[in-house]
């Protein structure tokens, strides 16, 4: 990451904190964008516990599409699981064809209202980055580390465990970077059906007609999905150098 | 020893290696020898079981290799291949003591035998044990990969091309290091290797394949003058047939009683460099000195000619 990146990161992260310990003092630049005198600040809920709660989901959602994914490409890239790959693919492949919102509208009725609903179109949305990374990075290891910890006695499990999951470890956590950006925006939908989200603050700025409450949700949700997306890099790139694979990568 | 007996290998309907007995003697370098396809890297494998023999039976030092579980017979036998494959995400001394810490080690344990191994390999511990891999030359990953195979002490060491990715320098000297390693722990190594000048500096015995058949065992002077068929003396190359020759017996061996001039040549140089020696400097003969410096004979061209000439 350059100087600048770091720089812009962190100003985004302190001006983050300052609008939600603070929102009054954002306001005389979100007035402009109200009418008719309506308030500038979302009050009806807690900002701070809305975006810690869309943090939550996130995490949660992501946290168990990374296990779940991870876990199909360890079955698939061995031997004995090589044919489940096309039924894996298949099936992470339909978590990513249906829309979110679809998925939302089949699972309230059968979940209800909530965090539920939202949690498992995440869920599904997050598996296909995250299982192709991994399985791309658990088959990719180069065939002379392979062979080397074949020939020096490693038992299977441990080729998995010692050599190849260590080795993908930078893909892997690539895939993840994906998916937690993809879900920190697709999450604010999941207020269509009350997930208590960002999402919150831009749906009660759209049905009142007040661009000021558009605007805070939707910059709030993308300060998080950047810094978000800062950490999972600055974790990668700590993966990549550690395996040695630094100079693979180009971004 | 590696007993290797009526080993046979089919991929589907080809037949990798046909039928081959062979023995390599205890404590000595047995070469593989063959061109690409010839079935050597194969037979390599059947002896750590990374390949299983279709047929046939494999012992080291009298234990069939079938008898133990392929992950406890790899880990009894060291296992060196081309290009190294260090694993990448672990130090010098994390890839060293990977098969002590299979084998359960205590951790002091392999700290000294890693330190050990290092030294042993010209590799200053305080400097080079927690780089990792990348961080290293051709050469030094060359080493630490020969390191990692020796590092729980194995009777067997079996090696795949294992100078292949070395600069021609670099390789004359992890030939020699591996020589003198050799002389030094007495191991059991069979090395791969599609070069003939490799395994005839390097073998104690070479092993020469072709098309999955054994064509010849022999020692490398005998294969010199004997070459079994006519592929195997393709492969040795008959233009400087002499010259090899020489540069496989020490001075020593053809030591003559008198007193000569100019530098002496040590009793250790072969009887090559003995022979290049004179020729270079225009002289018919040099005095012979041992080790400590006494002057024990000469050397003449007449003598290195007559043992440079086919036997008959």
């Amino acid at each position: 990451m350059t100087p600048v990146g770091i720089a812009f990161r962190l100003l985004v992260l302190v001006l983050m904190v300052a609008f939600l310990a603070n929102p009054g003092l954002f306001e005389p630049l979100l007035l402009p964008l109200t009418r008719n005198g309506a308030p500038a600040i979302y009050v009806q809920g807690d900002l701070v516990a809305l975006t810690l709660n869309h943090l939550a989901i996130v995490a949660m959602a992501t946290g168990a599409a990374t296990i779940i994914a991870v876990g199909l490409a360890m079955l698939v890239s061995r031997p004995s699981g090589v044919e489940f790959l096309p039924l894996s693919r298949s099936i992470v492949n339909i978590g990513q064809t249906f829309p979110p919102v679809a998925v939302l509208a089949i699972a309230v009725p059968l979940v209800g209202f909530g965090d539920r609903p939202a949690l498992i179109a995440l869920f599904l949305y997050g598996l296909l980055p995250i299982f192709e990374n991994a399985l791309v990075g658990l088959t990719g290891v180069p065939a002379a580390v392979a062979d080397a910890a074949r020939g020096m006695g490693l038992t299977p499990r441990q080729i998995l465990f010692r050599v190849d999951l260590p080795l993908a470890l930078p893909l892997i956590l690539s895939g993840v970077r994906l998916s937690a950006v993809i879900a920190l925006s697709t999450a604010a939908i999941g207020s269509t059906v009350a997930a208590k989200t960002l999402g919150e603050v831009i749906i009660a700025g759209l049905l009142s007609g007040n661009t000021a409450f558009v605007v805070q949700g939707g910059l709030l949700v993308a300060g998080l999905a950047i810094l978000i997306d800062g950490v999972f890099v600055a974790a990668e790139r700590f993966a990549a150098h550690r395996v040695g694979a630094l100079q693979l990568r180009t971004a | 020893m590696i007993e290797i007996g009526h080993v046979t290998r089919k991929f589907g309907a080809a037949v990798a290696v046909d039928d081959v007995t062979v023995t390599a003697p205890g404590g000595a370098i047995t070469a593989l020898v063959g061109t690409s396809g010839s079935g050597k890297t194969t037979l390599l494998r059947m002896i750590n079981r990374l390949i299983e023999p279709t047929s046939g039976t494999i012992a080291i030092d009298g234990v069939d290799t079938r008898t133990l579980k392929p992950f406890e017979l790899r880990r009894r036998i060291g296992y060196v291949i081309q290009g190294d494959g260090l694993f990448p995400h672990r130090s010098v001394a994390g890839n060293i003591g990977t098969v002590p810490a299979l084998l359960g080690w205590d951790r002091p344990r392999i700290r000294a035998r890693v330190a050990e191994l290092m030294e042993m390999f010209q590799l200053d511990p305080a400097v080079y044990a927690r780089r990792l891999p990348h961080e290293l030359s051709g050469g030094q990953r060359q080493r630490v990969g020969v390191a990692r195979a020796l590092a729980a002490g194995p009777r067997v060491l079996l090696m795949d091309e294992p100078f292949g990715a070395l600069d021609p320098i670099i390789r004359l000297k992890a030939q020699d290091d591996l020589l003198a390693l050799q002389k030094r722990l007495g191991t059991t190594i069979v090395l791969v290797t599609h070069d003939m000048n490799e395994a005839l500096r390097l073998g104690d015995f070479i092993a020469v394949m072709d098309a999955g058949k054994l064509l010849q065992f022999a020692t490398p002077a005998e294969m010199l003058v004997r070459p079994a068929t006519p592929f195997v003396e393709e492969l040795i190359g008959t233009g400087d047939r002499p010259f090899r020759l020489l540069a496989l017996a020490p001075v020593s061996e053809i030591v003559e009683p008198g007193t000569a001039g100019g530098p002496p040549v040590p009793a250790t140089a072969t009887q090559y460099e003995a022979l290049a020696s004179l020729a270079w400097d225009g002289r018919s003969a040099a005095p012979v000195a041992a080790p400590d410096g006494t002057i024990v004979g000469i050397v003449t061209v007449t003598g290195l000619l007559r043992h440079a000439a086919r036997p008959r």
